[in-house]
């Protein structure tokens, strides 16, 4: 393993003890004959290409077209993530829906959960020290940093992702796209917006 | 013990002496469970060695309850034994 971890901004995980522990234990898995670097290697790059934030806008783009869709999103995301090819997530997927009340947001204060699956790998913004201590204690602020002002009137719900959950934002379907088809709505869905850190 | 959507339960206080996912920020304050989540390993369990579902409950916590100030809230998912009824 070597080309995956080298990009991302902000802090340089390479020097955390974590990655150390990381390297270690991968050493001790090829040296106890249990798994190759290539096979380490092969996982790695089918995670890295399969998981991308395509999968989860084209989820959110199907609930804005599909009622029918958007209710199972919400009420079971392991049975809607099953119908795009995810039926093995080995967590509990919850999608959080943005409405004219509410704006959600997702974190991970103790590490850096997430849907990696549907999302793609997490970002180092995810994942610093800043995101995670701030965006349960001042989200406003974080959110301002991220561009998103919201009217006065929205509550901000943020969700911990502290257990086997992993949580989703549904962006609220943005105004003047009438009539598009799922495949156009899905190109407009970002990451940051199905984190929570941007409105779409 | 188990709870249901709508109770008011406690996280725990106190700081335990082993590997826990209870976050310190919500120890000792009162939200509500808003969802259930499933039985999950216990991770202070797991940590140990030993395998023990338990209940997880998505808990909603107010900002000014555990910071002081913030109009937002803060839901955060929490094992059976990290809670007491309120």
């Amino acid at each position: 393993m070597t080309a995956h971890n080298h990009a991302h901004d902000g802090e340089d995980h390479h020097d955390l003890p974590a990655a150390a522990r990381v390297r270690r234990l991968e050493e001790r898995l090829i040296a106890a004959g249990l798994a190759s670097d290539e096979e380490i290697d092969a996982y790695l790059a089918r995670l890295y290409t399969s998981a991308t934030p395509v999968n989860g806008a084209r989820m959110a783009a199907r609930a804005w077209t599909d009622p029918g869709y958007r209710e199972l999103l919400i009420n079971d995301g392991n049975a809607a993530a099953a119908q795009f090819g995810f039926g093995e997530l080995g967590y509990r997927l919850r999608i959080v829906e943005n409405t004219p009340e509410t704006h959600n947001v997702i974190v991970c204060t103790l590490c850096s959960c997430y849907p990696v699956s549907l999302l793609g790998p997490s970002p180092g913004w995810y994942k610093s020290f800043a995101y995670r201590s701030r965006t349960v204690r001042e989200p406003l602020s974080v959110l301002a940093e991220f561009g998103v002002a919201l009217p006065e009137d929205v509550r901000i719900s943020v969700w911990d992702s502290t257990s086997e959950a992993r949580y989703m934002v549904l962006p609220a379907r943005p105004a003047g796209t009438d009539g598009m088809t799922a495949a156009k709505l899905a190109e407009l869905v970002t990451l940051n917006g199905l984190i929570g850190t941007a409105l779409v | 013990m188990s709870y249901a959507v709508g109770d008011r339960v406690r996280a725990r206080a106190g700081d335990p002496d082993h590997h826990t996912r209870l976050p310190r920020y919500v120890r000792g304050q009162a939200g509500q469970v808003v969802a259930l989540l499933g039985d999950w390993a216990l991770p202070d369990a797991s940590a140990a060695g030993v395998t023990r579902k338990e209940t997880c409950y998505a808990v909603r916590f107010a900002a000014a309850d555990l910071f002081g100030s913030g109009d937002h809230s803060v839901t955060v998912d929490l094992w059976e034994s990290y809670l007491d009824r309120a």
